[in-house]
């Protein structure tokens, strides 16, 4: 349920389209079965396509024999690493991985064949029948065990197997130390997790041999990377490649870089000379993994006497997995958005990316920040405490005041997070109530932020970073074509809503097409939650192209001059509406001067956006911040260490909210998706096995134990934002887990150091914290 | 082997040969081409399959299809009255009760069997009757305002 009035800050204009709650442009589709997902589409006639995985964590393939496999009656193509021999990976400097592993298997699960066949039976018998013999290596699954001096070495040009280091320091950090009245250290760990989207991985890959050109629909959420990707491991040029993203079950992360399935589905393809079907099984969406990293963070906090804080000190573990994916880039944003949210003296920052037998860990909502934000609010709390001094108040002494530029650089132009503590204080009554729950309730804040988009996109191009293409013809209809992935998280819809409010139409004149390369304009894709602003953006300078042209024309009709015109549904003279044109007849006078009308608006994000001049300066760079705080009420079963989140009140400055319902429904799933992290969700590996890899295992809350969220939205109005807009699908998870483990300290007593607080972990912290009550004031 | 199975779906009659071991979600998706049903795991893990049996809810992934014989199976296509989007799909599209919609369908008909035993359910009631449905995008707040919303719709329709 959300507050009343939950839409409160001012509106800089009255608008007819942006700023209303508007149901999703496809959401008749979602609720009919209509949405046309890659799995339901048409395979009569395509082959099946399936994957022959790893069985050991490391080893070094001795043989495969695929003859007795190819001679199965039914049999159509078999491919394996020999058929492939080029890396990729979504970081152009970091392409370390092959679509099928080749001499060398680096975690259990990695493909190593495929097979092409006329149905699945037959294509899990052939299976079987491929003969695979490996020489079994020594494993590490764990970054402590990958950074033994004797441990086994998973890459050649990688010792210590480190991927990426990273040392930065801003600020006089010694003397923000000195200067501070209270320092504290603590270590945290956060297990790994899982994006555990509803749609599992598929892939539909079409072979025209006689014209040698391959299309693809998948279930990316970024499908120029995937072209780009195929044209280099298939060796084809791109312009003989088509790939379209069809309705796409949520992704999160873990679609943001091409996965190895779809590069295999098109191998196969061409190999068999047809269409193959690709559908992966839970199991095996789990194994592809690409999610958050089981992370260690050793954190030190200075404070001075007025409580603000002087310096930070923040070591960073990350356990990456096998391959290298984005883990340069989240190591990366681990310690740039240790900046951006308070006004800190100093940071020093050490991270270290590490290589580990287990599948490759990726980009996951909230990028490469969560774990470290997490660790940043339970320490802020617990120094509160010290200092007797309340959450809230601590929190408000440390604010930014913009427009700034951080410490490392950051543009900072637009601040709400004051205004949010401000709302999530009152809604949940905090001082009346704080301090006064019966013991085995408690109440708990955190703050967190998160970019609107990557100022620097990893696939340098130069173009400009957001294109929209937006047509006009005999119809009167206006059609907006964007590459921008709609995955759930209402893109399409925001898009329509932008040009609807610049060209002053409804929004049953638009339609949308979205994600077909041989149509659609190019796009990076939906990832570190760059849609809203840069396509936005996009999208209003090419309505505003478009009404240009409807202006001119209407004014030639209506004999006045361009700026007196206001338009719309019907054009007509400011003060003169009953000489109105009909929004066809402008449409019409417009086409008869060029004929049919296509124009596009770009955005490029300026130099000053793009991050520092030091070494990964452009990780953690973006336009605009948003900012959230949340308050966690819970109460804890000291019997069966079992948490129950009552209620949680979270406000979140989006900027400006272009459609208030898809902001709303952003907030709610990002925190509900931070108490999965924080209270539930963990994957886990015996001897490199995934033990986690079904929705039973891997422990998604459920209905029953999700509590009610009442969502604030604040509207700081960005500047540069698409009318004043930031982001609003990811700042607000990453203050879940810290404000759930605030609370339970206020309802407990105790410090929870790793997440997540399951019953067991809850229980044994409890456990402890009786058998030596004053150790922590003796300490 | 083959065997003829005799069913109803959204309505229709259907007769067809159909493999002894094949699930209900394989028949419906593979066979008839009703994609709207949704597998989302390895088995009986997520409520995306969700159809009605005689009225009942069903993970069409751990049915037989031909344990359905001579059953009436409605799935989400089977929904809409004259074109027209029913109680519960107007409510879910208009309160954002569905973002990717890949639970859509499971939802909507697990929330569709609630409603015709239970009118007017409480959180608690839905809760209960679609907890075996997981959704990853909504937090599941909107999905319980959907299901609510479309009870009063229906009340207000009867008056
Ligand atoms: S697909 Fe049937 S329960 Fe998941
Ligand atoms: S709407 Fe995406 S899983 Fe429910």
């Amino acid at each position: 349920m959300n507050a009343p009035g939950a839409k409160a800050a001012p509106k800089t204009a009255r608008r007819h389209a942006a700023g209303q709650p508007t149901p999703l442009l496809d959401g008749v589709e979602k609720v009919t079965g209509k949405a046309v997902y890659t799995a339901d589409m048409n395979a009569a006639d395509a082959l099946v396509g399936r994957i022959l995985r790893s069985p050991v964590s490391h080893g070094r393939i001795l043989r495969i024999d695929t003859a007795a496999a190819e001679a199965l009656p039914g049999v159509v193509a078999i491919v394996t690493g020999a058929d492939c021999d080029k890396t990729y990976g979504v970081i152009p400097i970091a392409m370390n991985e092959f679509p099928m592993a080749r001499d060398r298997l680096r975690y259990r699960g990695e493909p190593v064949a495929a097979v092409a066949a006329v149905d699945a039976d037959t294509a899990a018998r052939a299976l079987e029948l491929i003969e695979l013999e490996i020489e079994k290596l020594p494993a590490v699954h764990t970054a402590r065990d990958a950074r033994r001096p004797d441990a086994p070495q998973l890459h050649d040009n990688k010792p210590g197997n480190i991927e990426r280091e990273v040392h930065h320091e801003f600020g006089d950090v010694s003397a923000g130390f000195q200067a501070a009245s209270l320092v504290r250290e603590a270590s945290f760990h956060c297990a790994e997790v899982n994006h555990a989207q509803m749609e599992p991985h598929a892939a539909l890959a079409e072979y025209d041999a006689e014209r040698d050109r391959l299309t693809l629909h998948s279930v990316t959420q970024v499908p120029f990377y995937v072209h780009l990707t195929l044209a280099r491991c298939l060796d084809m040029d791109t312009s003989r490649i088509r790939v379209v993203k069809p309705f796409v079950g949520g992704g999160f992360g873990a679609r943001t870089e091409t996965l190895n399935f779809e590069i295999i589905a098109a191998l196969l393809a061409r190999k068999a000379r047809g269409k193959v079907m690709m559908r992966l099984s839970r199991e095996e969406s789990i194994i592809t993994h690409r999610g958050r990293p089981a992370t260690d963070i050793d954190l030190k906090i200075g404070l001075d006497d007025a409580g603000r804080i002087t310096a930070v000190e923040c070591s960073v573990t990350q356990a990456g997995g096998a391959y290298a994916g984005y883990g340069l880039v989240t190591i990366l944003y681990a310690g740039a958005l240790l900046h951006g949210i308070y006004d800190i003296g100093a940071v020093r920052y050490d991270g270290w990316r590490v290589y580990t037998n287990t599948p490759p860990c990726g980009a996951m909502r909230g990028h490469g920040t969560v774990d470290v934000r997490h660790a940043f609010e339970c320490l802020l709390d617990r120094m509160a405490r010290e200092m007797g001094l309340d959450p809230f108040e601590l929190r408000q002494r440390n604010l930014l005041q913009a427009p700034t530029r951080t410490l490392n650089e950051l543009m900072v132009n637009s601040y709400g997070l004051g205004e949010c503590l401000g709302r999530v204080k009152k809604a949940s009554g905090w001082d009346a109530r704080k301090g006064k729950l019966p013991p085995g309730r408690g109440l708990g804040l955190a703050c967190s932020h998160y970019v609107s988009g990557a100022a620097k996109p990893v696939h340098w191009t130069g173009e400009p970073h957001a294109v929209v293409s937006m047509k006009l013809d005999f119809d009167g209809a206006v059609t907006v074509l964007t590459g921008a992935s709609d995955i759930g998280q209402g893109s399409t819809t925001i898009v329509a809503l932008a040009a609807a409010e610049v060209l002053n139409i409804d929004l049953s004149r638009i339609r949308v097409v979205t994600n077909d390369s041989v149509i659609t304009p190019k796009d990076n894709g939906s990832y570190s939650s760059r849609v809203t602003f840069m396509v936005g953006n996009a999208a209003i300078q090419a309505a505003e192209e478009l009404k240009r042209k409807l202006l001119s024309a209407a004014a030639e009709k209506l004999d006045a001059s361009l700026e007196d015109i206001e338009p719309g549904e019907y054009f007509h003279v400011r003060g003169a509406r009953q000489s109105a044109l009909p929004f066809r007849e402008v449409a019409l006078a417009a086409l008869a001067r060029e004929g049919t009308i296509t124009v596009k608006g770009s955005f490029t994000c300026p130099p000053e956006a793009q991050g520092g001049k030091h070494r990964g300066g452009a990780v953690g760079s973006t336009m605009g911040f948003s900012y959230a705080a949340q308050v966690v009420e819970v109460s804890v079963d000291a019997d069966t260490g079992q948490i129950n989140v009552e209620k949680v009140w979270a406000a979140l400055d989006c900027g400006y909210a272009i459609n208030p319902l898809a902001v709303e429904g952003q907030i709610e799933g990002s925190v509900w998706m931070g108490m999965g992290q924080a209270l539930s969700e963990e994957t886990r590996y015996q001897d490199g096995l995934p033990a986690h890899a079904g929705l039973l295992d891997y422990k998604v809350p459920t209905m029953v134990e999700s509590p009610d969220i009442e969502v604030h939205i604040v509207e700081s109005i960005d500047p540069l934002g698409p009318f004043g807009a930031k982001e609003a699908g990811e700042g607000a998870l990453s203050g879940f887990p810290p404000a759930l483990v605030n609370a339970v300290q206020d309802a407990t007593g105790v410090d929870m150091d790793v997440l997540p607080l399951s019953p067991d972990r809850v229980l044994d912290a409890l456990r402890k914290a009786r058998r030596r009550p004053a150790r922590k004031e003796a300490s | 082997m083959k065997r003829i199975l005799n069913l109803k779906i959204n309505g229709t009659a259907c007769e067809d040969a159909v493999a002894d071991n094949m699930l209900l979600i394989d028949y419906l998706r593979d066979q008839k081409g009703l994609t709207g049903t949704k597998q989302g795991c390895d088995g009986g893990e997520c409520g995306a399959c969700t159809v009605l049996v005689d009225g009942k809810p069903r993970l069409a992934c751990v049915t037989l299809a031909h344990d359905c014989a001579g059953t009436e199976i409605e799935t989400i296509e089977g929904q809409q009255r004259n074109g027209r989007l029913s109680a519960l799909q107007r409510a879910f599209h208009e309160n954002l009760g569905t973002q990717c919609g890949f639970c859509t369908p499971g939802m909507i008909i697990a929330a569709e069997a609630l409603l015709r035993r239970n009118p007017d359910p409480d959180d608690d009631a839905i809760k209960r009757a679609l907890g075996g449905n997981l959704c990853r995008c909504t937090g599941y707040i909107k999905i319980i305002r959907s299901v609510r919303a479309a009870a009063a719709m229906m009340a207000r329709d009867a008056a």
